[in-house]
């Protein structure tokens, strides 16, 4: 966990632009959704009012960096060049360790990508604050579930890289799909109830980054949001499992590449 | 004496897919490993040469836990290596001289604290290991420098600190030299025949470097398509390819040279012959030149290149001695 957090360190350049374009967006989907609200002609869209929205888009622009959606091939490219076999040559299953590494990753946007869009947000636009002290923790606790989500669905999108070798249609396809699905673009209760609960509960793209979001706004009563959170811990638990499974079958035919 | 690494039958195929007319593409089978059995004792330094895609790698990945074997045993360290892969990567050390097994963002230093983590060695162990290959592989000046920084020779000698700091039974080298300069290779070497004199540990090496053998193993195996051409060591292999050492002669002025018994003559020009020994020694030759007007003589030991570059064109051989 700590070499994930020293690795991401060292780019620090990297992370500055990646702060900045998060919170330039943020002003960019913040006014598009208010102007949704506004347009609807009602108080609130979805149960969101006008400060809920914000603070779902400044938290959820923070969030992605954090969660990490797209952007990670780094198993697909060591199957690729064959750099693979270095780690299985170590004394820890790979999907462990390269949790382990996601999640001291994770814990550095943490720090350096949730917490500028997070600020910047109450600075230009109404802010929802959490009414209930229950609420923060069990935000941290659905974060932390959708990190550790999140890590086994790109580990099972790059693990096709085994059998594939080229994974950007798979990529090109869960980026499309998590975004949509997971709550990036708009909030998933904009969608009708018909549609959202089969989708929240049968896949685990709303656990991804709607859970924790609706969390935090307060949408939910307590035991729903807890409810919520125990929907993503069974995914997790089902999620690592598959990856798992996926592991041992891609290492009985592993084939290296590159001699 | 104690068998460290064992295999029997080992034999690994891949399926190919050749192209046949425009849509068609036929499925086939190929043999990179076609039963090998190795014995490898405690403490032994063997080499492991062969022809580009004689499966020497593909016989260290099955024998590291990484590929699994289409047929036969093995057995390392007491382990069954792909049931067992985790367990035995902490019994084993392997560098692989082509691919990188530190982290390329982070200095050498933090790669092997790392490693300490990882495979949960304590810390003074850790100290003591780290200390020894850094003064014999003279780390000191890049050991805060990253990994992709490094010069291939520097990073190498960080790859073989990396395999060692966790103290393994047994250490797979495949392609250690590969693309180092001089300086480099000997101090490798140097490192590797320091390792291999505490006999503690076992290594096997593959390498296409054959003074990389010649300077550290005393057994040599050989494959070829897939199979042990050679188990023995290397003056062995220079008995059964029929190596000669050869004693060149120049004369002051020119003078038929003699013929001797248990040696071929080959005269080069009227100042210069060759004699191949095939029974006589190099002083029974001698005395019998002793009339001539010799100007200088040289005795030429017979090269492993030449005796494996035979090996490798010839038609394969089937027989393992």
């Amino acid at each position: 966990m700590g070499a994930g957090f020293r690795r991401y360190s060292t780019y620090r350049q990297a992370t500055i632009a990646g702060a900045f374009t998060n919170t330039v967006f943020g002003f960019l989907r913040c006014y598009v959704l208010l102007a949704v609200v506004a347009g609807a002609g009602t108080a609130t869209v979805g149960g969101y009012d006008a400060a809920r929205l914000a603070t779902f888009v400044w938290f959820g622009q923070g969030l992605l960096a954090v969660v990490l959606l797209w952007g990670w091939t780094e198993l697909a490219d060591r199957i690729r060049t064959g750099d693979v076999v270095a780690d299985l040559l170590r004394p820890v299953d790979p999907v462990t360790r390269y949790l382990a590494t996601d999640l001291g990753r994770a814990g550095h946007a943490a720090v350096t990508r949730l917490v500028p869009p997070v600020l910047t947000g109450p600075l230009f636009f109404p802010f929802y604050v959490p009414h209930r002290w229950t609420t923060v923790p069990l935000f941290v606790v659905s974060v932390v579930l959708a990190t550790v989500l999140c890590f086994g669905c790109r580990y099972l999108v790059n693990a096709t890289g085994y059998w594939l070798l080229d994974i950007r249609g798979p990529m090109i396809l869960w980026a499309l799909v998590s975004g949509v699905l997971g709550g990036l673009y708009f909030p998933l209760r904009f969608l009708p109830d018909a549609l959202v609960v089969p989708l929240w509960v049968l896949t685990p793209l709303p656990s991804l980054f709607q859970t924790p979001l609706d969390i935090m706004v307060e949408i939910d009563s307590t035991p729903r949001q807890l409810w919520l959170v125990a929907l993503q811990a069974a995914w997790v638990a089902l999620v690592l499992v598959l990856c798992r499974v996926v592991q041992r079958r891609a290492e009985r035919r592993l084939v290296v590449q590159g001699g | 004496m104690m068998t460290v690494i064992a295999a029997h039958g080992l034999r690994k195929e891949f399926t190919v897919r050749v192209k046949v007319g425009w849509l068609r593409r036929d499925r086939r089978t190929v043999a990179a490993v076609d039963g090998v059995d190795l014995a490898i004792e405690r403490g032994e330094m063997v080499g492991y040469i062969g022809p580009n895609g004689a499966g020497k790698s593909t016989t260290l990945k099955m024998l590291t836990g990484v590929l699994t074997p289409t047929a036969g045993q093995i057995s390392v360290c007491g382990f069954s290596p792909v049931r067992q892969r985790t367990r035995l990567a902490r019994r084993i050390g392997v560098v692989f001289g082509q691919r990188s097994q530190l982290w390329w963002d982070l200095p050498l230093r933090e790669s092997f604290d790392l490693l300490r983590h990882i495979y949960r060695v304590p810390p003074a162990e850790h100290a003591v290991r780290l200390r020894r290959c850094r003064s014999l592989l003279d780390l000191d000046e890049f050991l805060d420098t990253p990994v992709r920084q490094l010069s291939l020779g520097q990073r190498m000698r960080g790859e073989l600190t990396a395999a060692l700091l966790h103290g393994p039974e047994v250490l797979f080298l495949d392609e250690p030299t590969i693309g180092l300069d001089v300086v480099s290779k000997q101090a490798v070497r140097g490192f590797l025949a320091e390792l291999g004199a505490t006999g503690d540990v076992t290594l096997m090496l593959t390498t296409h470097d054959l003074a990389d053998i010649e300077k550290l193993c005393r057994r040599l195996l050989v494959i070829d398509h897939g199979r042990v051409v050679h188990d023995g060591t290397i003056e062995a292999l220079h008995a059964r390819y029929g190596s000669r050492r050869r004693v060149v002669v120049e004369l002051e002025s020119p003078e038929a040279p003699p013929e001797v018994p248990g040696a071929t003559l080959t005269v080069v020009s009227p100042l210069r012959f060759e004699y191949d020994l095939t029974g006589a020694t190099a002083g029974e030759l001698l005395v019998r030149l002793a009339g001539l007007p010799i100007r200088d003589v040289s005795i030429v030991e017979p090269d492993i290149e030449d005796v494996v570059a035979r090996l490798y064109t010839g038609v394969p051989v089937t027989d393992a001695p």
